[in-house]
């Protein structure tokens, strides 16, 4: 069925959003720095997916829910104590529903039997709190819901299908095989009853259609017309019903106002009374037993069992509420932001457009400098409009593609937790910025990488209890995920209070590995970043989590497809900082564009520090450095474009041309010699790896207002050619930092 | 005329479930995430014919939402079905308490479910 296919999607989705915001609560719980409302979402999200669960049939998940949702119930009553080892079963309670949800969705189930255990000790908790729950045995639960599951069908008869023209006959003949009984009904609805929108004529509708009815009503309470309340009930009624549809059936007609009337129900038949069962033409018979006032009598009832006890009825009108037992949230809450799905292939195609957008625009402010002003004056005020406009869409448009990093970090609680159990540490895991928003493909492509690092810090970083406990260290080691806005680009830092790198260690490792040179002198910095190549461990032994030797440097290639780069820092014995630096778009860019020669380039101005005219005495040549520019009592490396790129009429002196002294994320500055500088600009990302694959230097090209295609230029990448160059160390050149080779495709 | 339901769930498939269940039947149906969203819907929209509401929701749960709606003159006589998997007697009282007319249990089978529409609505 389609449409079942499409609602388990949605479902599944939802489930997703759910667990997330789980995840975040129950980290709340453990933290111990919760409300009762925090329960009330965990509560709500759980019961979300129980809902949902059931109308698919996912069993398991129902179950597991149901004991979870109890536990949960209980705890925000208070019932259950929130302490740690109850916030711990909470815990593993989240990651089972989080399994189910995978493997209900995957089609894929799990082991019988994955997670009884942790049932149980929910059931324990529930049954602690004064809950009934069953024992719990994995298959045999979950009955409530087969009846309602068996023979689900979304297609509806259209309504009004029903239509009570048969009459008895109609429903008489229905089931022929009941016996026709005879039953008496007195009916005294009260006040509440119609103010809660119940409606006698309907309930006499549906008893005709059940059979024959005839109909007394009784006046008695009818008060004067000058006295009489539009909103009370003064009537009362007596039917006379012959039906072969069973007491049940009468039940459930009734269902909705049980409580909120007098009724009386009384079988003929079965009491043995004159009555018999077949049905008798006559007119209304008038009923010898008086009836007294109507709305204010106590019943007379012979009551079902499970009837609630509020059955006598309440003079007070419901219209005037009394506060909300249940504790639901403030009516003065500030109303939800609502929000739309879209395919996210619209978005992609509305980025794309207002890339268009600002390439023409930026060609037409381009145009709009060759005509005079004085001339033209409203032209020109309406270009200027328009490049305005154009940056607030474009802003707003990206702004669609950014989502907080809450979804990738809310992973790795679990995560962290898990691996930690593995290798027999503590660790608490802290995450700061989970609202900073950044481009959704980012999002999506962050998650492999932060697991892989944080996976290290805690196996690698991280110290065991007892050497850490030796060291004067608390025992629990702490990591910590922060993400913030930093000049155009998302940083992400996972931050551990562990031993370091083992710089020595990690040196004679990458000599022995033939990655450096033997006696090469490398800076801390270098060295440390030497845990990013290819094939390089220095876990002493290989676990099943990390120190394989594949990881880092797959890390590193992710973010690099994403236009990003890894950096790291470490103290021995204080700890180590993994940064990722993220392009919050991939879309845009704020460029610099220069000019060498004839050809012009674009380079990121993130990177740029400063630009200036050197004076020639401030150039010096060194021995196997190549040229260095002496600024401000430093000495930073001089890389001249026109060289690179083979340019043969750029300015070679650059005492006569410009330095832009720009920042690799290494840290380490290098000035590239350009000719001029055209100006700034927003420039419209296009890979050039999709159709020439990636070459070093160039992160990408982009349309100039001029309709010209120039190249963005990779500011590490050119400092690592550079350095080759130089050193003719060639094949085991080690970069300061890792070149963000590529940026990945613009959206198409 | 077209019979309008206004459905106020904070589970879109169970709203999605809802609406094609409805819709399939030849019902206009109207939705909210919440109880407050499900009262700005009704300040908009006006008439409904009846409301489908949840129970457990954020910012405005399903008691406040009824109590609210019941509040409004305008809404006396509208029928209101709440929703929900609590089957048990204690939360239909709740519910009953703060105007609802009837309810109807999660997961709910589409037919049940519009026999009990057209149970507090019928066509005539």
């Amino acid at each position: 069925m389609d449409e079942l296919q499409q609602f388990k999607q949605t479902f599944f989705q939802e489930c997703e959003e759910l667990l997330g915001d789980l995840e975040g609560n129950l980290m709340s719980m453990e933290s111990g720095d919760f409300d009762v409302e925090t329960l009330h979402a965990a509560f709500r999200a759980i019961h979300s997916i129980k809902g949902g669960a059931g109308a698919f049939g996912f069993e398991r998940l129902v179950n597991f829910a149901h004991t979870f949702e109890t536990v949960l119930d209980l705890m925000r009553e208070d019932k259950v104590p929130a302490d740690e080892d109850n916030v711990a079963v909470m815990l593993r309670s989240g990651d089972i529903i989080t399994d189910l949800v995978r493997a209900a969705q995957s089609e894929d189930d799990l082991e019988p039997g994955y997670e009884t255990e942790t049932a149980k000790e929910l059931a324990v908790l529930a049954q602690a709190g004064g809950a009934e729950v069953d024992d719990f045995s994995g298959d045999d639960a979950g009955d409530d819901f087969d009846d309602e599951i068996d023979g689900l069908d979304f297609n509806p008869v259209p309504a009004g299908d029903d239509d009570s023209g048969g009459g008895a006959d109609e429903a008489q003949g229905a089931d022929l095989s009941k016996p026709m009984e005879s039953f008496k009904i007195r009916f005294v609805p009260t006040t509440e009853m119609l103010q809660r929108a119940n409606e006698p004529l309907l309930l006499m509708r549906e008893l005709k259609q059940t059979g024959n009815l005839r109909v007394n009503c009784d006046l008695k309470a009818l008060p004067q017309l000058g006295e009489m309340d539009a909103n009370s009930a003064y009537l009362a009624w007596e039917f006379d019903l012959d039906t072969r549809q069973g007491r049940e059936a009468i039940d459930d007609i009734f269902e909705f106002v049980e409580g909120d009337c007098d009724l009386k129900i009384t079988n003929l038949s079965e009491e043995g009374a004159a009555v018999e069962a077949s049905a008798e033409p006559e007119p209304v018979v008038e009923e010898p037993t008086p009836v007294p006032t109507a709305p204010k009598e106590k019943p007379t009832e012979e009551p079902k069992a499970e009837k609630p006890p509020a059955a006598a009825p309440k003079p007070k009108p419901a219209a005037a509420p009394k506060e909300d037992a249940g504790g639901a949230p403030a009516k003065k809450a500030a109303p939800a932001a609502s929000a739309i799905r879209v395919d996210v292939d619209k978005v992609d195609k509305l980025v794309n457009m207002v890339g268009e957008l600002v390439i023409t625009q930026a060609m037409l402010d381009m145009q709009s400098g060759m005509i005079p002003s004085d001339e033209y004056p409203e032209l020109i005020s309406g270009l200027e409009e328009l490049a305005q406009h154009t940056r607030e869409l474009q802003d707003s448009v990206m702004a669609i593609r950014a989502q907080p990093v809450k979804s990738v970090f809310a992973r790795m609680p679990r995560l962290v937790r898990e691996v930690a159990a593995k290798v027999n540490k503590k660790v608490t895991l802290k995450t700061v910025g989970e609202n900073t928003e950044i481009d959704k493909t980012v999002i999506e492509q962050l998650g492999d990488p932060l697991t892989h690092m944080i996976r290290n810090a805690i196996d690698h970083g991280l110290e065991p209890p007892d050497e850490r406990e030796a060291q004067g260290k608390p025992k629990e080691g702490i990591i910590v995920l922060s993400a913030e806005h930093r000049g155009g680009r998302i940083l992400i830092e996972i931050k551990d209070d562990g031993r370091g790198i083992n710089r020595e260690k990690v040196l004679a490792k990458a000599i022995e590995r033939g990655v450096v040179s033997e006696g090469a002198q490398l800076s801390d910095e270098e060295i440390d970043n030497l845990v990013f190549q290819p094939g390089f461990s220095t876990a002493d032994e290989v676990t099943d989590l990390s120190g394989r030797g594949v990881g880092m440097d797959v890390v590193v290639r992710n973010i690099q497809n994403l236009g990003g780069r890894v950096n790291i820092r470490s103290t021995p014995g204080e700890g180590s900082t993994f940064s990722l630096t993220l392009p919050l778009t991939l879309a845009v860019l704020d460029g610099m564009v220069v000019r060498v020669g004839t050809e012009t380039y674009v380079l990121p101005l993130a990177n740029i520090i400063e630009s200036l005219r050197p004076l020639a005495q401030d150039i010096h040549s060194v021995m196997g450095e190549g040229d260095v520019l002496k600024i401000r009592g430093e000495y930073i490396q001089l890389v001249y474009l026109h060289r690179h790129f083979r340019i043969p009429d750029g300015i070679a002196n650059p005492s006569k041309g410009l330095v832009v002294i720009v920042e690799t994320e290494g840290g380490s500055m290098v000035g590239l010699v350009v000719d001029e500088i055209v100006g700034q600009q927003q420039v419209v990302i296009k890979s050039l790896e999709e159709n020439f694959g990636a070459i070093q230097g160039v992160a990408g090209a982009t349309i100039l207002g001029t309709g010209k295609v120039a190249l963005i230029l990779d500011v590490a990448g050119l400092k690592a050619m550079s350095d080759k160059e130089r050193k003719g160390r060639s094949p085991k050149e080690i970069p300061a930092s890792v070149p963000a080779a590529a940026i990945a495709s613009s959206p198409q | 005329m077209t019979k309008r339901i206004l459905t106020v769930d904070d589970s879109k498939t169970m709203l999605d479930m809802l609406a094609f269940t409805l819709k399939g039947a030849g019902y206009e149906v109207l939705q909210a995430e919440n109880g407050q969203e499900g009262l700005d819907v009704l300040a908009k929209e006006g008439h409904v014919d009846v409301i489908i509401s949840d129970i457990n929701m954020p910012v405005m749960g399903g008691i406040t939402f009824i109590k609210n709606v019941r509040q409004n003159a305008a809404y006396n006589a509208t029928p209101i079905l709440i929703l929900t998997t609590e089957s048990s007697a204690a939360k239909k009282q709740e519910g009953r308490e703060a105007g609802a007319t009837g309810w109807i249990v999660k997961p709910f089978d589409p037919q049940k479910l519009l026999a009990v529409v057209q149970k507090v609505s019928p066509d005539f």
